[in-house]
């Protein structure tokens, strides 16, 4: 555990890069384990490494609340939450043993849970309930707080998920944190991709305990969690091919963590997040669909634009996620309004446009 | 004493005739009011300690008339109120005495139920029940359900980020909201989210859910629909005093059971509403828990069972399990009438909104016991167990004088001991004008002004309600002055964190 003074150390030495980057205008990278440095546009500046502002705040597994600093192991994290029964309820991807608590709040990406079909399933955003930031003018801001629910002021924190450290140095953050499902069991079915995406439709409108699926190559995989009874009935009425809970378990991370081997082909790996029922995608490539219907990840030649335009058709977006050849935006351009706002709000809190310029999109003129 | 709120006072009549003239040019009759006995009814909302009388009263029936009354407004720099039922609890909705209150109210279809999507899509003056109607022949519900269901609008919802009896467990209206479409100040149309789970850029629904009418006019709100569990059931659990109660609804969390609805009243409350609704609670308890199940009969069954065992061995002195469905909405009922009843055992109310952590409940109580002595008005209590929401209820009489004025200090002293134990004002009615001064405690200097920055990227004029929730630098210099407690922190002897 990081002692205080160390902390208070660490934190002074970020306020004083920041201070001396926006005096001189001076571009910074914020990049801790580096395990999501494919994510988003390439950015230069010169590096800011948050990890020594690092620590456990506090845990209380009766209040469902978590406090870390950011620099903090997302796999001491998970490991505090293991040790009380708890857990991630957004299943964050790692993507390498080097991930911190901050780079997972800032990339905002969340795993299979994400995709559950019945209350309390929910992306970062749902989780975070207070966050510090370190501003473009080397103040510590504070918003939200520890308590479930806070509606006083604007809620930043959940803003700040998924930002990419455009708005300033994530530097702690609270999470609302959850029991761990009493039973889970996976089961998995060979179906094509229409029959997949209908029966899963079909049984989201039905309270079953589904909390994760994944299709590929004509087999789709659900898995169950809750009460053992509800576990039990669903897969009575589900039937398919039980899994065991070791392989169920390996089964998720690969998933999530991304080693399954449809991940690792010849990329480029695209995003897609749609409606969940939206139909096929009928694009050229392979693919892999999670969250009931509502991410398709495809790994495609196809045009940038058509992979664009399919998805805002559908209803939806789509992220070139890893293997960019270097000329396509990683996020697809949002509407000039929309546009605006976001370049007024960015030069709210980094009015010198320091922090990881064009991660998410080029500056433009607000 | 107050200090004075911003846009109150005497309306301006010579930019009313101005406004009004510009505003009727455009807008079909009928759809501008400026007459006192006209407007009267709009001065205040479900706060009544705080009235102004609105200047103008615009009452647009489509997204293409909301968006002209605004670009008139923004052109002419007059400030826009938006306002849904006026249920709001804190003053959210007041109105601005040189503005415009721009009512959502007639804007009120249910556009489209998807049920193989499970969403809905409404206009903000759709009533939170009726959605949950609307939605109820395909077997799906929407969950938020704050107490004023009935009359709420899911615009106020989005603007106040209401919760319910059931958000432990379901969330709260941002955790059910997928996409807003509104209008900025200057009439502009903008989606924010859609009916993914996720968006391109900043996700700007964060902070637009209870930006209490500050960012943008809400035009229409696609929620999301959760099938109706098949069954539910709830116990009624008593104690002999509130700090075992607490200590209970910890003991539940711990063994890692989310219930559906997890609510705690003290004797004061139950005593209060039982007359009223007749929902057979248990009178001589210091405290009674509402704990709620629901999924299918097993699950209900299975989640009875070991929350039963908990709350014995916790300390309950009596358990009852609704044996009907008709039993489970009477015990319901007690809970979601507890503020009509205060209405009905006192001639006013006042109902606080802190949250606090959960370990702190009995601590809480206890400073509000003493507090009931200071200031000798009654405070029932009423709370949201599960997530640490209290609802203090403090039973006053307008009429009584220096009543208000003793109202009004109580409550504060209990937003400033929620703040003071590691908790906030509001867990779901919003700061309005309200607790605005108390956010100056809460929030330090750097971190109110980005909110205002906030507030500048969405609308650089800054004429959507404006004067609300984030207190200025100078209203917390001036609330700083006359909150000298006799040179010490508020509740000194309290443990901290």
């Amino acid at each position: 555990m990081t002692s205080p003074a160390i902390a208070a150390a660490a934190l002074s030495k970020l306020t004083e890069q920041v201070r001396a980057a926006a005096a001189g205008r001076r571009p910074l990278r914020i990049r801790a384990g580096g395990t999501k440095d494919f994510y988003g546009n390439p950015t230069v500046g010169e590096l800011l490494d948050p990890r020594e502002y690092s620590g456990l705040v506090a845990y209380e597994p009766t209040e469902l609340v978590l406090t870390a600093r950011c620099g903090t192991p997302l796999a001491l994290i998970v490991s505090a939450l293991d040790e009380r029964n708890q857990m991630l309820a957004f299943e964050p991807p790692h993507f390498g043993a080097a991930a911190t608590v901050g780079g997972c709040v800032a990339a905002g990406l969340a795993g299979p849970r994400r995709g559950a079909f019945g209350p309390g399933a929910g992306g970062i955003r749902d989780f975070v309930l207070g966050a510090k930031l370190l501003n473009g003018r080397g103040e510590v801001l504070s918003f939200g707080g520890t308590v479930m629910k806070n509606v006083a002021g604007y809620d930043v924190s959940r803003l700040l998920a998924g930002s990419l450290g455009t708005l300033g140095v994530l530097l702690e953050v609270s999470l609302k944190v959850a029991p761990r499902p009493v039973a889970e069991e996976t089961r998995s079915f060979e179906l094509d991709e229409s029959a997949a995406l209908n029966q899963c439709t079909a049984r989201a409108g039905k309270p079953w305990p589904v909390s994760a699926t994944a299709w590929h190559a004509g087999r789709l995989h659900v898995r169950l969690s809750g009460a053992a009874s509800a576990v039990a009935l669903a897969c009575k009425a589900f039937g398919g091919e039980r899994m065991t809970a070791a392989d169920g378990a390996a089964f998720w991370a690969c998933i999530r963590e991304q080693t399954q081997p449809f991940f690792r082909q010849q990329p480029p790996l695209w995003r897609m997040s749609l409606p969940a029922t939206a139909a096929p995608l009928a694009l050229p490539g392979e693919q892999l669909i999670e969250w009931g219907g509502a991410l398709r990840w495809l790994v495609s030649g196809a045009e940038a634009a058509s992979v664009r335009g399919r998805a805002a058709g559908l209803g939806g977006h789509a992220t070139l996620f890893r293997g960019n050849p270097g000329s396509i935006a990683a996020f697809t351009p949002l509407p000039s309004a929309l546009a605006r706002i976001h370049a007024r709000l960015t030069a709210e809190f980094d009015p010198m446009g320091i922090f990881n310029p064009g991660r998410m999109y080029a500056n433009a003129p607000g | 004493m107050r200090i004075p709120l911003e846009g109150t006072g005497p309306v301006d009549q010579e930019l009313q005739s101005r406004a009004a003239a510009a505003l009727k040019g455009v807008l079909p009759a009928g759809a501008v009011l400026v007459e006192d006995e006209d407007t009267r009814p709009y001065e205040c909302d479900g706060l009544a300690l705080y009235r102004q009388l609105p200047m103008i009263v615009v009452l647009p029936e489509t997204e293409e008339q909301v968006a002209t009354a605004l670009r008139v407004c923004s052109s002419l720099a007059v400030p826009v109120v938006p306002r849904g039922a006026g249920t709001g609890l804190s003053g959210g909705a007041m109105p601005h005495r040189a503005g415009v209150l721009l009512s959502l109210a007639k804007l009120n279809a249910i556009l489209d139920i998807d049920p193989q999507a499970r969403t809905a899509r409404v206009q903000p003056g759709a009533r939170n029940l009726a959605i949950s109607e609307a939605a109820a022949p395909h077997g799906l519900f929407y969950a938020p359900d704050p107490s004023s269901q009935i009359a709420c609008t899911i615009g106020g919802n989005v603007a106040e980020n209401s919760g319910g009896v059931h958000c432990l467990k379901y969330g709260l209206t941002g955790n059910n909201v997928l996409r807003v479409r509104g209008l900025t100040m200057a009439g502009e149309a903008v989606t924010i989210g859609s009916a993914a789970l996720d968006s391109p850029g900043l996700d700007l629904l964060s902070v637009v859910l209870g930006s209490e009418g500050m960012l943008l006019v809400v035009t229409e709100v696609l929620v999301r629909l959760m099938p109706k569990p098949a069954c539910a059931r709830c116990i009624m659990a008593s104690f002999s005093n509130v700090e075992v109660a607490g200590e209970a609804v910890a003991a539940v969390i711990a063994a890692g059971i989310i219930p559906a609805g997890l609510e705690m009243m003290d004797q004061a409350a139950t005593r209060m509403v039982e007359p009223f609704v007749q929902a057979g609670y248990d009178l001589d308890a210091a405290a009674i828990l509402l704990c709620e199940a629901d999924g299918t009969a097993e699950e209900v069954a299975e989640e009875v069972a070991r929350m039963s065992e908990i709350l014995h061995a916790a300390g309950a002195t009596r358990i009852s399990v609704s044996s009907s469905e008709a039993e489970r909405l009477r015990f319901w009922a007690g809970r979601k009438n507890a503020f009509p009843a205060a209405g009905r055992v006192s001639p006013d109310y006042y109902c606080m909104d802190g949250t606090i952590p959960r370990r702190q409940l009995g601590p809480v109580l206890h400073a509000i016991r003493e507090m009931e002595r200071k200031y000798a008005l009654a405070c029932p209590n009423v709370f949201h167990a599960g997530d640490g929401n209290l609802h203090p209820l403090i039973l006053f009489d307008a009429n009584d004088p220096g009543s208000v004025e003793r109202a009004e200090a109580f409550g504060a002293d209990i937003l400033e001991l929620c703040i003071a134990v590691g908790g906030t004002v509001t867990g779901e009615h919003g700061v309005g004008i309200e607790k605005i001064n108390q956010l100056c405690i809460q929030f330090d200097a750097p971190t109110r002004e980005a909110f205002f920055g906030v507030r500048r990227a969405f609308d650089p004029q800054r004429l959507l309600n404006p004067g609300k929730v984030i207190p200025t630098l100078h209203r917390c210099a001036e609330f700083g002055r006359l909150h000298v407690h006799q040179g010490q922190i508020p509740h000194p002897t309290l443990p901290r964190f």
